[in-house]
């Protein structure tokens, strides 16, 4: 059993403490709840998981190895979602998709060592499958070949998600996911956090919406904010 | 922006006059220059549409490289700036009085300079992005990067103009583009990735 996790974790952004002495540790089919009032550093966090930030102290691990050790390696075993849905107008909705789908290297390797794929399946036929799979699970099926530009809000969100799906992952870090989505569409994410799960991926997810995550671990951002007036860390 | 090359380099006569060896004597410099700036317009769009819409994180993780990223994005730069200017510079020499001999150095010079132009306006790109007035510190970063492929360029027209040979001159043009091919895509990449933090 691989752990994630975090130990003593500070974060600094622009001279302000968002927090420090953070730990976690997350299993197999685990999931980590952070909540925390807006500015308390749930979506920094989230960064650092990714690799987009480096922490200012602590270490990231994976497995009992530094994450720095292996930036690629870690960078291939998850799914970021952020605030901004990172859909281009210009290209459909299926397009859209196809892009992440090389970009992330949804390759038949990868797929075949899932166990999901028979003799004769070209690259190009995989990535289609993938594409054709994540608009099913995200209900988009039907907007496939509309330009991402006449998508409403929800249904742009729906196509981020939809990047989640294209292939299985590790590890998924999702910040609001549920923001603009209707009831049907947290519905579907749901069930897609759940298989995910059950397939053994983890979850570490911000929100202030519903999500119901069942056996999730919470993390109180709040208990590791800084005292009072914190003042800089000099460089 | 081959428009704004052309019409840019015909307003020099306008200014200063037909009179056909000054025209001759100015027109490897204006040739360059407004090749310069009309690369320099388009760079600041280099990366802002995909910082601003959060397509640049997501590439930031993808599982390739970013300097690759970089390099493919300076292809596309370079394909809709720097190759249309050639393709015009010939139309210009024209109608400077450049004659037949100096048009072979000139675009040669050209295909070796533009895509270091687009390379190295790169990482200007990259380090300004999100900040305040990017357009205006972009060509403060990247003009003075540029200079070298600005003496090189006119020097290797003004000998084939002079009768001496061109060829130091797109050697050393070459040579400051294989630096730049592995250099500027990982620098640009590390002024990214300041950016997506």
């Amino acid at each position: 059993m691989t752990l994630f996790e975090g130990r003593d974790l500070t974060c600094i952004r622009g001279e302000r403490h968002v927090f420090a002495g953070l730990g976690f540790a997350l299993a197999d089919g685990g999931a980590l709840l952070l909540h925390g009032p807006n500015g308390s550093g749930k979506s920094s966090l989230l960064r650092l998981m990714a690799g987009l930030l480096e922490p200012a102290r602590g270490v990231l691990a994976w497995g009992g190895r530094p994450v720095s050790d292996d930036p690629e390696g870690h960078r291939a075993r998850l799914r970021y979602l952020g605030h901004l849905d990172a859909v281009k107008p210009v290209l459909s909705t299926a397009e859209n998709l196809t892009f992440w789908a090389s970009a992330q290297g949804v390759t038949r390797e990868g797929v075949t060592q899932q166990g999901v794929t028979q003799e004769g399946v070209t690259q190009q036929g995989v990535r289609q499958a993938g594409v054709a799979g994540a608009l099913a699970r995200v209900g988009l099926t039907r907007l496939a070949d509309v330009p991402a530009r006449l998508l409403s809000a929800g249904q742009r969100r729906r196509l981020a998600l939809a990047r989640l799906f294209l292939a299985p992952a590790e590890l998924w870090l999702l910040d609001e996911p549920t923001v603009g989505l209707d009831e049907d569409s947290i519905a579907r994410l749901q069930a897609g956090l759940a298989d995910h799960r059950r397939g053994g991926g983890r979850v570490v997810v911000a929100t202030h919406g519903t999500l119901d995550l069942p056996g999730a671990d919470r993390l109180e951002l709040t208990a590791f904010a800084p005292p009072g007036d914190a003042g800089l860390e000099p460089w | 922006m081959v428009l704004f090359f052309v019409l840019i380099a015909s307003l020099f006569p306008l200014a200063i006059g037909p009179a056909p060896e000054v025209l001759l004597r100015i027109a490897p410099g204006v040739i360059w220059v407004t090749a310069l700036l009309a690369v320099l317009l388009s760079l600041e769009r280099l990366f802002l549409a995909d910082f601003e819409d959060g397509t640049l994180e997501l590439l930031a993780l993808a599982p390739a490289p970013l300097s690759v990223m970089v390099l493919a994005k300076c292809l596309a730069h370079w394909l809709t700036t720097g190759l249309p200017v050639i393709l015009a510079a010939p139309v210009i020499a024209l109608l400077y009085g450049l004659d037949g001999g100096a048009f072979a150095p000139l675009v040669g010079a050209m295909l070796l300079g533009t895509p270091s132009l687009s390379l190295v306006g790169a990482i200007g790109a990259a380090l300004t992005l999100g900040a305040r007035r990017g357009g205006v510190l972009v060509p403060l970063l990247v003009l003075p990067l540029y200079v070298p492929m600005l003496i090189f360029g006119v020097l290797a027209v003004d000998a084939a103009l002079a009768g001496q040979p061109a060829r130091p001159h797109l050697l050393l043009l070459g040579a400051l583009l294989l630096a730049a091919l592995p250099l500027a895509p990982l620098a640009a990449a590390a002024a990214l990735r300041q950016a997506v933090e």
